[in-house]
């Protein structure tokens, strides 16, 4: 590698308003290829809020995001006009940067299969012989291949998981989004869907995790962000966030979180 | 008994099963034409523009409000005055694919809406155009979800098209009262006008039930292997 690559994903003062309730107040963040970067935080901080407005599940109100360089909103400073990229750009973006959810949000009609299937048929444009090695190739990679004919209501949390994983790995991204993808889970479910996020870190997938799972963070992330108040109100190698030396209010917080 | 057998049956019966033959057209051509109708209706009225939102929201509203007999009346009867001719068949269908239309729109949205939210955003978080949503989820599984009322529809249809008697279309209570006219055997045939009524919708509620099951994903996968998997995953 000669010298630092761009960063894949830049975010700089970031809002978002809901009904009068400033939710994000100026999120700055930056991501890296490889990056592996947690979102950490009290409930009803933004987090949540900080990941649906990078794929613009909801429109942010300020600020600006580049993804690769390309700008998906941005703001003019001095005449106060905030713009956002055009559908098709956001689609595309989107496409590169997958987002897993809490609740999986598989497509309920279709089977294993076709989930993965969809979006690289639908908005890549890939053949269909094309998209179904691809997706068996990724259902594979999170064990899931063996299920490939089932449907969603016969999985259970864990394997719709790995499944929702798949899904994205399928749209080939440059950066994946998690948001608390273990916590709808049985306890005893957490860990194989954690193992394949590990599996990814050791591939060198750039993610951007959302979880309320210290002991994961600690084993898996580079970076962590301390999310309060609508900011990011520390940042950190995940070293330092969990060393001795840690920000005190980090300690507060993992004291509460469990410690 | 003797005379309904061995008079009324072999007499008029296929008399009857020609209205009837009528009766299952007009059935069938509305149902094509009020689903679609029906169908376009509700993602207009789900549309954002208002513009487009209150002409739709409206329609619906008055045919809902007004008896299926006075709407075929009115277009059969009045609107040739406003230029438009259409046949008794054709006025009989533009009538009952409108009213049709007006009650599946609301199905229709209902269904829509209850398509997972959480689905919708996973869609467009892989970069879905809005269409591409619309086509590849919602539009599947809110029509899946509608096919048991849809069936139901079918069946009042059936019946509601003897109202287009009165709009002299020769369909199965026509005929029937051509017979009557002819035999003054009202009983008879009135009985006879039942059964067929009854078989029709009998057959019909039979082949939609299939075509439900038929259409559900969760029984078109492969059955056997399931539970077999299952087992093991379970036993580990
Ligand atoms: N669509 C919405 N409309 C109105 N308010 C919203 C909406 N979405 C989020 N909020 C509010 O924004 C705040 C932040 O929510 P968000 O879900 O981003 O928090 P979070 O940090 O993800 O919390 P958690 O850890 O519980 O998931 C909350 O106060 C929430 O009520
Ligand atoms: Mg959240």
């Amino acid at each position: 590698m000669t010298g630092p690559k761009p960063p894949v994903l830049t975010v700089r003062q970031l809002r978002k308003t809901f009904q009068g309730n400033a939710v994000l107040r100026g999120v700055d963040l930056s991501l890296h290829e490889g990056e592996i970067a947690c979102l950490i935080g009290p409930s009803g901080t933004g987090k949540s809020t900080i990941l649906r407005c990078l794929n613009f599940l909801e429109q942010p109100d300020g600020g600006e995001i580049t993804f690769f360089g390309q700008y998906l909103c941005a703001e003019d400073g001095n005449s106060n006009i905030f713009r956002i990229a055009p559908p098709r750009v956001l689609q595309a973006a989107r496409a590169r940067m997958p987002m897993v959810f809490q609740h999986f949000n598989l497509f309920s009609h279709r089977t294993v299969m076709e989930n993965v299937v969809e979006g690289q048929v639908v908005v890549l444009r890939r053949g269909r012989a094309e998209a179904r090695d691809r997706a068996r190739d990724c259902l594979a990679r999170v064990g899931m291949l063996e299920r490939a004919d089932f449907y969603p209501d016969q999985l259970s949390g864990g394997q719709k998981q790995r499944v929702a994983i798949a899904r994205a790995l399928a749209m080939s991204p440059a950066l994946i989004l998690f948001d608390e993808p273990t916590s709808a889970l049985d306890p005893q479910l957490v860990q194989e869907v954690q193992g394949v996020i590990r599996d990814l870190s050791a591939e060198g997938m750039t993610m951007l995790i959302v979880t309320h799972e210290m002991r994961f963070v600690r084993s898996i992330a580079h970076t962590v962000h301390f999310c309060e108040g609508g900011r990011i109100a520390e940042s950190g190698a995940a070293a330092d966030i969990f060393g001795p030396n840690a920000p005190p209010r980090i300690q507060t917080f993992m004291e509460v979180a469990h410690g | 008994m003797y005379n309904f057998f061995f008079y009324a049956v072999p007499e008029h019966f296929p008399f009857l099963l020609q209205g009837a033959l009528v009766t299952v057209e007009l059935s069938l051509i509305s149902m094509l034409l009020g689903t679609l109708l029906g169908f376009f209706l509700a993602v207009g009225r789900l549309s954002a523009r208002r513009a487009l939102r209150w002409p739709l929201d409206a329609f619906v509203e008055v045919v809902r409000d007004t008896p299926l007999i006075v709407q075929l009346l009115l277009i059969y009867f009045s609107l040739p005055e406003a230029g438009i001719v259409l046949s008794a068949f054709w006025a009989g269908i533009a009538g009952l694919t409108l009213n049709l239309a007006a009650y599946l729109s609301e199905v229709f949205r209902a269904a829509i809406v209850a398509v997972d939210k959480g689905q919708r955003e996973a869609a467009i978080s892989l970069g879905m155009s809005p269409v591409a949503v619309y086509c590849r989820v919602i539009i599947p599984q809110a029509a899946l979800a509608s096919l048991p009322t849809l069936g139901g529809y079918f069946i009042a249809l059936l019946k509601d098209c003897s109202l287009v008697s009165f709009i002299s279309v020769n369909e199965l209570l026509r005929h029937a009262t051509i017979v009557i006219s002819d035999t003054f055997d009202s009983m008879d045939t009135y009985i006879m006008v039942a059964i067929i009524y009854f078989m029709m919708s009998f057959i019909s509620a039979r082949i939609i039930r299939y075509v439900e099951v038929w259409l559900t994903p969760s029984n078109r996968r492969a059955t056997l292997s399931v539970p077999l998997t299952m087992d093991k995953e379970g036993a580990r």
